[in-house]
């Protein structure tokens, strides 16, 4: 569609600290996996990106990095809005995209998870969440968790726990995810462990 | 904030080569110890004084963190002097000689004696990147070697130091392997500092300029000293105490005090001796010992 520049959401108020400190946000749920981090900075996007997913856009995609939308959030403005504000090129096929934002998946397939001599090649998976809390649905564990931690995701159902869990099995190789809900976000890098402690989990 | 170094933006690095540079920490976070190139660029600095680590510390630094920089452990020599100056003025950053103020800490070799606690990020300046090249010239044979898990011949090095010497004579830029996977180099820090990573609270960062290689070691992650059952890893130790503070626990340097064989040994890291000479100032006046003159320990 054409969007006018005009018309587009305006994005950080603050490009420079709103970036760095999104940028900071990430790196420390990335440092510690499962950990809730609040989103430092109000960003202005187009519907029906939420504020954190299009923040982490906005920080860290540019020319450089192919964006893959799935289908339900590639609407409205979103296309113009990320080619406007990062000059992204958008990808449709998962292969392409080093970052991969989707609503809530079934499966992490597809995905590019780098190869054995160079592993910093795979996705960065954005799973766009309604919410996102601290709990027991399932337990965490691996580098940057102490002591295990643990995550409650509504909308996110067992067979995604089982791709996130098959995913770790790869390491080196495998996608590294990022949990948005609209304020917080919480990392799943492919270290980390998942754990089953809900009975949904064996089904 | 108003001395800001005008023509610049904020902490130096345009956005793009910043987002370049994030990307790349974020992917090496995600994979501990493994060397994730980037697209270095040109520093106001040469290669050797830690444009590595000032691209990394640029990238992340905020304007509402607390820098400190440390050379060989101390805040006031040239290099940690320099580029405290220049993150003051390209970023306008608070910056401290304090290790527990300090959000965000540069190091070319040392880390500090203070166990460093969680939200706190620390930088290291890093030569060689790669534990195999001194093995292994080609790239594409360390990079395989990487892939493979192939790291016998970083063994046999270990193995031929306790046969020329009888002992692991390696001291400095001791290998270490991260969370069981990946064999990295801990940059030039003594092997007295390599027990202070393993399950560091605090984020480890490294970057390395002239190779443009990042990589990191994530809080709370298993960081282990390469060694063998009979020859298990130790780190130096000291006949003497610190000259100035009696520490007998930190890393010591020599000083050499005059032309008659005249020495001393203090603590490497200038804040720690500060903080304890000051401690015990106020507990019963001056601290402050004579220089010893014994002989190295080593």
């Amino acid at each position: 569609m054409n969007a006018l520049a005009c018309d587009l959401p305006a994005g950080f108020a603050d490009p420079v600290s709103d970036a760095n400190a999104t940028f900071r946000a990430v790196l420390t749920a990335m440092s510690y996996p499962g950990r809730i981090v609040s989103l430092p900075v109000t960003v202005e996007v187009p519907a029906p990106l939420a504020p954190a997913t299009g923040a982490i856009l906005l920080a860290l995609a540019d020319l450089d990095t192919p964006v893959w939308l799935s289908a339900d959030l590639d609407r409205g403005m979103v296309a113009a809005w990320l080619r406007f504000h990062c000059g992204c090129p958008l990808v449709a096929t998962r292969p392409e995209a080093i970052f991969a934002v989707t609503t809530p998946c079934r499966d992490l397939d597809g995905f590019g998870l780098g190869s054995a001599e160079s592993p910093e090649r795979a996705a960065t998976v954005i799973v766009q969440l309604a919410d996102l809390a601290s709990g027991d649905e399932v337990r965490l564990s691996g580098p940057g968790i102490a002591t295990k931690s643990g995550l409650s995701v509504p909308g996110l159902d067992a067979s995604f726990w089982r791709a996130v869990a098959a995913n770790h099995q790869l390491f080196p190789e495998g996608v590294d995810i990022v949990l948005a809900a609209p304020d917080r976000l919480a990392c799943l890098p492919r270290t980390t462990m998942v754990e089953e402690t809900s009975p949904c989990m064996s089904r | 904030m108003s001395d800001i170094l005008g023509g610049y933006n904020f902490a130096y690095l345009d956005e793009q080569t910043k987002r370049m540079i994030r990307r790349a920490i974020l992917k090496a976070v995600a994979v501990p110890g493994y060397q994730v190139p980037f697209a270095g660029r040109e520093m106001p600095l040469p290669y050797g004084w830690g444009t590595g680590g000032i691209q990394v510390t640029a990238s992340v630094i905020s304007a509402d963190d607390v820098l400190k920089v440390i050379d060989q452990g101390a805040d006031d020599t040239t290099n940690a002097v320099s580029i405290r100056r220049f993150f003051a003025k390209t970023a306008g950053v608070r910056t401290t000689t304090k290790t527990a103020e300090a959000t965000l800490i540069q190091t070319r070799h040392r880390i500090p004696e203070r166990r460093l606690t969680e939200g706190q990020i620390i930088v290291y300046q890093v030569p060689n990147p790669e534990p195999l090249r001194w093995m292994e010239p080609r790239e594409s044979e360390t990079r395989k070697m990487h892939a493979l898990l192939e790291y016998g011949a970083m063994h046999v090095k270990l193995y031929e130091d306790i046969v020329h010497f009888g002992r692991i004579a390696t001291s400095y830029d001791y290998p270490v392997r991260v969370n069981g996977r990946y064999i990295m180099a801990p940059s030039p820090i003594p092997k007295f500092d390599n027990p202070k990573m393993d399950g560091m609270p605090a984020l480890q960062l490294f970057g390395a300029g002239r190779e443009k290689r990042i990589y990191a070691v994530p809080p709370y992650t298993r960081v282990e000293s390469l060694d063998f059952e009979d020859y298990p890893f130790e780190v130096q130790r000291w006949d003497q105490s610190c000259a100035l503070c009696g520490a007998t626990d930190s890393y010591l340097d020599e000083v050499i005090t005059d032309d008659r064989g005249g020495r001393m040994f203090v603590c490497s890291d200038t804040d720690h001796c500060s903080e304890r000479r000051a401690a015990s100032d106020e507990a019963e006046g001056d601290g402050i010992r004579r220089p010893v003159e014994e002989e190295a320990a080593e």
